[in-house]
């Protein structure tokens, strides 16, 4: 075991034109951690995945995932990680069973080991009596059981989630979190997550890290953010170390996509 | 292998569930043998052509296939919008192999709709002139599919939205089925009209189909053929390149 960290990010720097999305930023995420990234919308957040799961090439810096370099080894990055994305990513015209397979197929896991890994899945996530139904039918928060379902079939060491638990009700939340935890501890997986809900990353995450304007404004435990903010809550911290200004955003055309999607596929 | 046949097979379960859109798509070629072909026939054998529908049916059967591979192709941008991309992307594969395996599976689906719209030109009175063709006849359907599904993967690579859509159907799509030859003999246009024709893959498509189909090849089949073929490879190159450019 050299390499103890499974993700470690040195001085990265991502710019779209003139604009830097991620500017200067540094951490560390030691195996089997569970990894918080904080951030108001537009901080850096999502762009930082997408570096680090090789959807986009760095401008400058280093980073090495499970010991891989995403930009050089991608295939090998890529297999290592499992991802669930912000938006959903199913394809609702299949039933869960061939979302699975099709996952297991790009992933290069054997039938036999797929059918296995599908079935098991599926029970965990408590979705395996709805496997043959289309997706299309399926509640918001099935969907994210069976994404997170499907990010796992080629054993991940890390598993990226970008906004878990956005628009889910408590008791699905609750449940999704569990999983989570349970797997981060018997399999010893690594876990790093965005989320907006601060008793959330309180809750779970080993460590915390706040990002606002592309750059790490502080990093730690949670009784450390509190300590070193002189705040009670995290949700305090949060807001102390980001201001209370609210953020714009561009409403791009994807976000307005975003809507009717949420409207017409649930 | 697996990769391209779990993206192929994708196409086609999802082609095949959506009836609708199976049935909407047939529509149109049906409107068009039945009102173009026994509308212009009389006129058509009065000009001393012969049959229209003899003449018409491949170009129909032409039309249907370059319109569902187009869809097919365009259907990259649904696949970016609703996500779905993103989890071909991220996973260990290759874009090529992506591409090979969406192509294929979006030119398999024009296919069938091609062979349905064969079939149902029969059932109206279209006779096949000679069996032995018939496989080359269906050569020329798939490279009919290949290739305008490569092309639409090509432009929706290259989209964000489908706000553009209407500028492709219109200032494409449309014109590239009316300018083929589809419906009307390429012999006697008028020069410029002619060149414009020439330089459309299609008519070349539509003349293969006419020649092994109804035996009335007007450029001739090793032509349409060879045209077809390197077409076909080009705008496949183009579209994985177009493809592989892709941002998330």
């Amino acid at each position: 075991m050299k390499n103890e960290s499974a993700i470690t990010v040195k001085k990265l720097v991502k710019k779209f034109k003139d604009f830097k999305a991620v500017d200067n930023i540094s951490f560390d995420v030691k195996q089997g951690e569970i990894f918080a990234f904080l951030g108001p919308n537009g901080a850096g957040k999502t762009t930082t995945i997408k570096v680090l799961t090789t959807l986009l090439h760095p401008t400058e810096g280093k980073i090495s995932v499970n010991g891989f370099d995403p930009v050089k080894e991608t295939d090998k990055t890529r297999s290592s990680f499992g991802i669930v994305f912000q938006d959903p990513t199913l394809d609702v015209d299949l039933t869960a069973n061939e979302n699975m397979e099709f996952h297991a197929a790009m992933y290069h896991v054997s039938k036999k080991e797929a059918k296995q890994r599908i079935e098991h899945l599926l029970k965990l996530m408590e979705l395996w009596d709805r496997k043959d139904e289309l997706v299309k039918n399926f509640s918001g928060g099935m969907k994210r059981r069976l994404e997170i379902a499907r990010g796992l079939i080629h054993h991940p060491k890390i598993l990226f989630l970008d906004e878990p638990t956005l628009g889910l009700d408590p008791q699905t939340r609750n449940k999704i979190w569990t999983y989570i935890k349970d797997l981060n501890k018997k399999q010893n997986m690594t876990v790093f997550f965005t989320t907006h809900y601060m008793e959330e990353a309180d809750e779970v995450a080993d460590t915390i890290a706040i990002i606002d304007h592309g750059k790490i404004l502080i990093q730690g435990t949670s009784n450390k953010l509190k300590q070193k903010t002189k705040t009670k809550s995290l949700e305090q911290a949060f807001l102390k170390l980001t201001g209370r200004s609210l953020r714009k955003e561009n409403g791009s055309f994807k976000e307005t996509f975003r809507n009717i999607n949420r409207m017409w596929r649930g | 292998m697996r990769v391209i046949h779990a993206m192929w097979l994708r196409q086609l379960k999802k082609y095949w569930r959506s009836k609708p859109r199976m049935i909407g798509m047939l529509g149109q070629p049906m409107l068009f043998l039945l009102a173009f072909g026994f509308g212009f026939g009389p006129i058509f054998e009065k000009a001393g052509q012969g049959n229209y529908l003899m003449f018409l049916a491949p170009g129909v059967i032409a039309m249907s296939i370059l319109f569902t591979a187009m869809f097919a192709g365009i259907e990259v941008i649904w696949d970016r919008q609703f996500g779905f991309l993103k989890e071909t992307l991220v996973a260990p594969v290759s874009r090529t192999e992506i591409m090979i395996g969406k192509t294929l599976g979006g030119a398999t689906v024009a296919f069938i709709q091609g062979i349905i719209v064969a079939i149902i030109s029969i059932a109206i009175g279209f006779r096949i002139t000679n069996p032995l063709y018939v496989p080359l006849a269906l050569v020329f359907m798939f490279l009919i599919a290949l290739l305008f599904t490569a092309l639409g993967t090509a432009i929706a690579s290259r989209m964000e939205d489908m706000q553009a859509f209407p500028l492709i159907m219109n200032f494409l799509i449309m014109p590239i089925f009316f300018l083929s030859g589809a419906l009307f003999p390429l012999e006697g246009l008028p020069t410029t009209f002619g060149t414009i024709i020439r330089i459309n893959p299609l008519a070349y498509g539509v003349d293969g189909l006419r020649g092994t189909l109804s035996n009335a090849a007007h450029i001739g089949i090793h032509i349409d053929l060879g045209v077809m073929i390197a077409v076909t490879i080009v705008i496949s190159i183009i579209g994985t390149y177009c493809f592989s450019k892709i941002e998330i």
